[in-house]
């Protein structure tokens, strides 16, 4: 059965007994979010295109996206990781109007 | 966060209330214990006071507003140093709580009806993210129609949530039920919310004499709170509320009967402790003239005491009576009930709430059921729904029962299974049948 995403997908055997489970759906691994790839909940929705020869680097993205989605080098924006970007646009919106380097495609552009 | 911060004794902590002082010859924590006169709201927010809570997220409501009131000015004059949050409703107050809880604080907050079922949804997020608080609940008779006095409906619609629920007799005992409820919720073993319920203003508004104990042995008692999964530990960062793949639900589920089931032990454990320390002594159950009993009223909250009246008026007169109170509906002690009831010949489960379209109503369910693996030898068990909307529960009404009792151990079958008391005009048909409830009898 799928359950789009939100599953483990693992067989009942490498999964732990209740026993050994934290109280109260707690967790306790941070940043466990890396391995779980949650991008294609964008499905048909809009992915940002980011244009770095327009971007200022003001960082303005990276702080505002609730995905963290925003790679950095050297304190350099350089790309977007779309394994865990949902769409939601805020970096698009957040990105200065007068730079503008944050643009939303329809996902179905890209099949 | 600790006891280190809190004041030694307050001054004025019976202010406005006649005091007097208490024999030596008590349990060694007596000494500066005093007796005073407090109705049950005041005695809850005294021991909110004692125990001084991190926070305390509030919005009053009639008839349990003198709590949240108290524990105000208690602040306002430094005699606590809880955090007071007020929000425009019981949804956030419960929210607030569930987020305190989840930073790590101790938290309590009070309420009653309505308030509690706007409380709902966050009832159950508090349950299953497993944070322990103590919510006060003045139990008042949910409306429509709009009523106001005491009866158990709000509670009863709460038991499946997830909480501990207690149910206080007097005002000495929601004061000690406050207190315990503490250490019995915070506990690794069961890490759940508790709801310790006091009848409207039977219990809220009557005024009693209470021992109200000293400060410095109700925080040693209760002990400073730490929990190993707090949002304010970056030595240890944990998350709270996130998503349960159908892979885990059940699991997460099971760790919270698991901790319903340990708190049975806990209850009894921290009960005994309790009585060691002030001489009043906790169990799940209050059997009352039990021993020996044929028959016997099961019951609970504040309306036991007259059962109990009744029943000496029995006993002077040779009648084998006897009370079950139930000081825990969840966890429900099933096992504990049937030891004292399968020895019974009949038995009246009375419910101050009411299940409309089910087969009686929630306590009488359970027992019913937990006697079932029993039925060869189990008693008869009537189900009277009494004092609802603050119906007052005569003692001649409750002389009644047990006579219905009698008439049903000689066999009478037209003895109504069902029966709201003091109702005006017929039971419905099926509530009359006594066939149509009557566990097989040689079958086990
Ligand atoms: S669309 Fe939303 S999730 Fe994706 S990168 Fe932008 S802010 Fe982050
Ligand atoms: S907000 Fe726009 S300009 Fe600023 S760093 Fe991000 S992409 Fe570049």
């Amino acid at each position: 059965m799928s359950s789009g995403g939100f599953s483990t997908e693992k067989p009942d055997a490498e999964l732990p007994p209740w026993q050994e489970m934290l109280p109260g759906s707690v967790l306790d691994q941070a940043g466990n979010s890396v391995h779980r790839k949650t991008g294609f909940w964008r499905g048909g929705g809009r992915r940002p295109l980011l244009d770095l020869k327009l971007c200022v680097q003001c960082l303005h993205c990276w702080i505002s996206c609730p995905d963290a989605c925003f790679i950095l080098s050297d304190g350099k924006v350089i790309g977007i990781d779309y394994d865990h970007c949902k769409g939601c646009g805020i970096c698009s919106r957040e990105c200065p109007p007068m730079v503008n380097a944050i643009v939303l495609i329809d996902e179905g552009r890209f099949r | 966060m600790t006891a280190s911060r809190r004041r030694s004794k307050t001054k004025n902590e019976v202010r406005g209330m006649s005091t007097q002082s208490v024999p030596q010859d008590r349990a060694d924590s007596d000494r500066s214990r005093k007796e005073v006169v407090l109705s049950g709201n005041m005695a809850v927010a005294h021991a909110l006071r004692q125990v001084d809570p991190h926070v305390f997220p509030g919005y009053p409501i009639t008839p349990s507003t003198k709590i949240m009131e108290m524990v105000a000015s208690f602040i306002a004059n430094g005699e606590m140093q809880c955090e007071l949050v007020a929000v425009e409703s019981e949804h956030s107050a419960l929210s607030v709580a569930v987020g305190a809880a989840a930073a790590g604080a101790r938290v309590a907050s009070a309420t009653s009806s309505q308030g509690l079922a706007f409380m709902w949804e966050m009832l159950y997020i508090a349950a299953g993210s497993q944070l322990p608080m103590v919510l006060a609940v003045g139990n008042r008779a949910l409306s429509a129609p709009i009523n106001g006095f005491s009866d158990h409906g709000e509670a009863m619609g709460a038991r499946d949530s997830g909480w501990l629920q207690f149910h206080s007799e007097s005002v000495q005992e929601t004061y000690d039920n406050i207190v315990q409820a503490f250490r019995i919720g915070e506990d690794r073993r069961v890490r759940l919310p508790v709801m310790v319920c006091l009848d409207g203003f039977v219990l809220t508004h009557t005024s009693e004499n209470i021992f109200l104990e000293n400060d410095e042995a109700i925080r040693n008692f209760v002990r400073p709170y730490r929990t190993e999964y707090t949002l304010l530990n970056p030595d240890r960062p944990v998350s709270y509320g996130l998503g349960d793949p159908p892979e885990f639900y059940m699991e997460h589920k099971m760790r919270q009967q698991a901790g319903m089931e340990r708190a049975l032990q806990v209850i009894e454990e921290v009960g005994a402790e309790f009585g060691r320390c002030f001489g009043r002594h906790y169990g799940l159950l209050d059997p009352y003239r039990m021993e020996d009993a044929e028959v016997a009223i099961v019951i609970l909250g504040s309306e036991a005491g007259r059962v109990k009246n009744v029943v000496d008026e029995l006993r002077a007169s040779g009648k084998k009576a006897g009370v079950l109170r139930i000081r825990f509906v969840r966890p429900f002690p099933d096992e504990q009930i049937v030891k004292h009831l399968l020895p019974l010949r009949a038995v009246a489960v009375m419910d101050r709430s009411y299940a409309p379209g089910a087969v009686g109503a929630p306590v009488f369910q359970e027992i019913r059921s937990s006697l079932y693996e029993y039925r060869g030898g189990a008693p008869h068990v009537i189900n009277r729904i009494y004092g609802l909307g603050g119906r007052e529960l005569r003692a001649a009404d409750v002389r009644t029962i047990f006579s219905e009792l009698d008439s049903l151990r000689a066999g009478n079958e037209s003895v109504p299974a069902i029966r709201l008391v003091g109702l005006r005009g017929e039971p419905l048909p099926n509530w009359r049948d006594q066939q149509a409830f009557k566990m097989p009898v040689g079958q086990s």
